[in-house]
């Protein structure tokens, strides 16, 4: 296929249809409309489901029924809206649904306002809803790889039975870059035998449910999705790594924030500063092998986000203390520009020798 | 060579679609592009702007911080834009509103009076196209077939009769380039 110049949000709408989802219910928030847009546009082309619901609570919980009847599902919505979805994430993960749920993050907290923000850190990655689970968490940097992850997190969704979240902010919902859509064959995925839909007469009805009263057997569920998780977190980490070969010291940087901070890394390069970048593709499960294999190499870690300082807790969890973790970051929508990326590299690079 | 392109001016103005022009063009010549707008709560006769990244290498960050090359359609752009145009790069300037004038001296200062040439084409809506003559003609950051055989793809059945207007538009920017009608840096 040739390549085509789309939005960020409507290339995860048509890399979810060529991943073979046809259900989507979602309500608009900015800055993700399109991709609501986009699938009442294209769903219908197709003999596709698109829904707009009367509310974020209301598309989780069709996103739930959707699920449950072994369906590709997809939902979206940007911070507050995503926030709103978070009961119906822990019922999804409670009773082992698999679906995708997409974060276009903004400034918050509260209403905050609509550009770019990656504060839903700690959100996405320590669960979000009450109760012990966790989603896998897909962080694009590029329209390119969108198109990638979008795929995987159907493919995980459906492999592990577990709601997976695709995050991304303002910035990368919003710009156009050219994507290509390859059409690549399908995984063998598990039979989905526990799908409700209809016994026709032989075998036990089919139940989806979250709601377990016995405390012993709730008890060895949670068990169960832990073991999922272990699974999870030994097999499906992910992560990508820029001139950090000879490097001695580290930036840490995910999405879109990864690419100011690769311009940022580049000038520091010819300013005589031996520094690379570890880009966390997953969030969760977090890749902690990179940080085991540079911790001892490097004189110092610098986590760049757009939050207060969220994914650098997780950096210095997996540097154990053995080497030093600075952070910088902008809030409420502010994207930092390469300078002061740079500025901060540089007072880092100063305070290590 | 990498073009890192700010249009900024009126929301109405054409800016998002000029710089959607540029990042479709580029891409049929096989670069690298990207295309980002300002996106906060505009609202028609507010202020816009857009970066476009036109690139012979993978684009890193989509953020321009020090264009290289900024158009300004009106004077709060050209206020805000004016000063971060990078040392050595070009400022183009909407002649027919903006009244300000660049005292900076390590840029080069195109102004084009786009409404007149514009009107004197017989279409007022074509005025985005003379300043992206002007911006090809200087930079060759694309080739005006580029610009056009994109046209084609971007617009409608209904408008693709404007085609030769904006053809005649960009000659137009062209050659006050060519003519020599720009404000040179002092070397």
């Amino acid at each position: 296929m040739p390549k085509v110049l789309m939005k960020g949000n409507e290339v995860i709408a048509e890399a979810a249809i060529h991943a073979g989802c046809k259900n989507f219910f979602g309500y608009p928030i900015t800055p993700q409309s399109e991709l609501v847009a986009y699938m009442a546009n294209r769903l219908p082309e197709i003999d596709g489901l698109f829904l707009q619901a009367e509310s974020e609570v209301a598309a989780i919980n069709m996103v739930y029924g959707a699920a449950s009847a072994g369906v590709r599902v997809m939902t979206s919505s940007s911070s507050p809206g995503f926030s709103l979805k978070q009961e119906g994430v822990s019922y999804l993960a409670g009773a082992e649904l698999p679906a995708v749920i997409v974060n276009i993050g903004r400034g918050g907290p509260g209403l905050g306002n609509i550009q770019p923000a990656q504060s839903d850190y700690f959100q996405v990655t320590k669960g979000g809803g009450h109760g012990d689970y966790y989603t896998p968490v897909l962080a694009p940097s590029t329209l390119q790889e969108i198109v990638e992850l979008t795929k995987l997190a159907f493919d995980l969704a459906d492999e592990y039975r577990t709601p997976v979240v695709l995050l991304g902010d303002g910035m990368l919902g919003q710009m156009m870059e050219p994507v290509e859509f390859t059409e690549e064959d399908m995984k063998v995925l598990p039979e989905k035998k526990w799908a409700t839909t209809g016994t026709r007469g032989d075998g036990a009805p089919k139940v989806i449910s979250s709601l377990e009263l016995n405390d012993v057997n709730l008890e060895n569920h949670n068990h169960t999705l832990q073991s999922k998780y272990e699974v999870i977190k030994q097999r499906e980490v992910r992560f990508d790594t820029y001139r950090a070969d000879d490097a001695e010291y580290m930036v840490v940087a995910y999405g879109t924030v990864s690419r100011i901070a690769k311009s940022a890394i580049d000038e520091a390069r010819e300013n005589g500063i031996k520094i690379g970048m570890i880009r966390p593709i997953t969030l969760w499960p977090f890749p902690e092998k990179p940080f085991e294999e540079y911790r001892d190499k490097v004189k110092a870690f610098l986590s760049v986000e757009m939050s207060a300082g969220q994914m650098v807790e997780d950096v210095r969890l997996a540097v154990n203390g053995k080497a030093p973790v600075e952070f910088f970051g902008r809030t409420g929508g502010v994207i930092p520009n390469h300078s002061e990326v740079l500025e901060a590299i540089k007072s880092l690079a100063g305070g290590g020798q | 060579m990498m073009h890192e392109i700010v249009i900024a001016g009126f929301g109405g103005q054409g800016v998002m679609s000029m710089g959607q022009l540029l990042a479709y063009a580029g891409m049929t010549e096989n670069k690298h592009v990207s295309w980002l707008p300002s996106y906060g709560p505009e609202q028609r006769g507010g202020t816009a702007n857009v970066s476009v990244v036109i690139s012979d290498e993978p684009i890193g960050s989509p953020v321009i911080q020090n264009p290289s090359v900024a158009i300004v359609l009106n004077n709060p752009s050209f206020e805000k834009f004016e000063p971060t145009v990078k040392k050595g790069g070009v400022l183009i300037v909407n002649k027919s509103i903006v009244d300000l004038k660049s005292k900076r001296n390590d840029i080069t200062v195109i102004e084009v009076p786009t409404a007149e040439i514009a009107s004197e084409i017989g279409s007022p809506r074509v005025a985005g196209s003379v300043i992206l003559g002007a911006f090809i003609q200087h930079s060759k950051a694309i080739s005006k077939k580029s610009i056009i055989e994109s046209l084609k793809n971007v617009l409608s059945e209904r408008k693709q009769h404007l085609i030769p207007a904006n053809e005649e538009a960009l000659e137009r920017g062209a050659s006050l380039v060519i003519n020599g009608d720009v404000k040179k840096p002092i070397a």
